[in-house]
């Protein structure tokens, strides 16, 4: 299969996840995250299916992945990386941010063919997150 | 909570997880959406090829879904002032802590990284912290 065709299966998979399990709907995300009103616990499930399902593919390819191990993949969740400042700092901030909108980077891209507005500013800001952190951070 | 949306929030995780895999086996790639979208963004770099094709087929997905009958339910209610804010916070959180959701969530804790398990903490509770503090607080 070509290589570009196949990532693209992948994201198609990875969104068709996220509205199928309607990660991609705000108000229930918001729903999820409001244990002290009428919590609505079900969005919890879609991280075990995806970490069971995830966990038991990796299992059966192990040795492959051995072989490819941290070559080429993203260090930042590698299991040998340190916790740093960097870590904590980030992962508290993007979690306001998540709780004030009820929307992370998936959903959020995925609700760019909804056509309403809220999904084009929010994803415009992100980028504009991920812009400042490029020109603040490049210490590569 | 239905038998419906419990299966259907299983099935989606486990469509996730099946994404996932598949970018880490056949193209040695963490499926962290923030990691991949911030690559498209200037410094370019000699990878945005697959990250613009991952991009592109998860904004089908919508539609798509649609065409099959799917239906796909987006509501918001919130202030366009605070989505503007939040998507800064998510822009620039996610970076900071090198992975959202997605890249931390699901592939950093499948692979049983310290790192992201203790970013999941956090993000999960402070994101708690603020629906409580939006909706029930002062």
């Amino acid at each position: 299969m070509n290589s570009n065709f196949s990532t693209f299966i992948s994201g198609l998979l990875f969104g068709l996840g996220l509205v199928m399990a309607q990660m991609t709907n705000p108000v229930k995300v918001l729903g999820f995250l409001d244990v002290a009103g009428n919590w609505d616990p079900t969005l919890a499930l879609v991280m075990v299916g995806a970490l069971l399902t995830l966990g038991i593919l990796q299992w059966f390819m192990r040795k492959r992945l051995k072989q490819t191990q941290d070559t080429d993949r993203d260090l930042l969740v590698s299991p040998k990386a340190k916790i740093d400042a960097k870590l904590i700092a980030g992962s508290a901030v993007f979690g306001i941010g998540w709780g004030l909108s009820g929307f992370c980077p998936g959903p959020a891209l995925v609700g760019l063919t909804s056509g309403l507005v809220g999904s084009y500013v929010f994803v415009g800001a992100m980028f504009i997150g991920f812009f400042v952190f490029n020109r603040l951070h490049r210490d590569r | 909570m239905t038998y419906l949306t419990v299966l259907s929030a299983l099935g989606g995780g486990a469509l996730i997880g099946l994404a996932s895999a598949w970018l880490l086996f056949f193209h040695n790639r963490t499926a962290g959406i923030s990691g991949i979208a911030v690559g498209i963004l200037p410094p370019f770099q000699q990878d945005i090829g697959w990250r613009l094709w991952f991009l592109a087929g998860l904004v089908i997905s919508a539609p798509l879904w649609k065409l099959f009958g799917g239906s796909v339910h987006i509501q918001i209610d919130t202030p366009l002032i605070v989505l503007a804010s939040a998507g800064l916070l998510v822009g620039y959180g996610t970076r900071l802590g090198g992975g959202c959701t997605s890249g931390h969530g699901i592939c950093g804790n499948a692979r049983l990284s310290v790192r992201s398990i203790v970013a999941t903490l956090l993000f999960m509770t402070t994101a708690v912290i603020t629906v409580f503090i939006v909706r029930h607080g002062f």
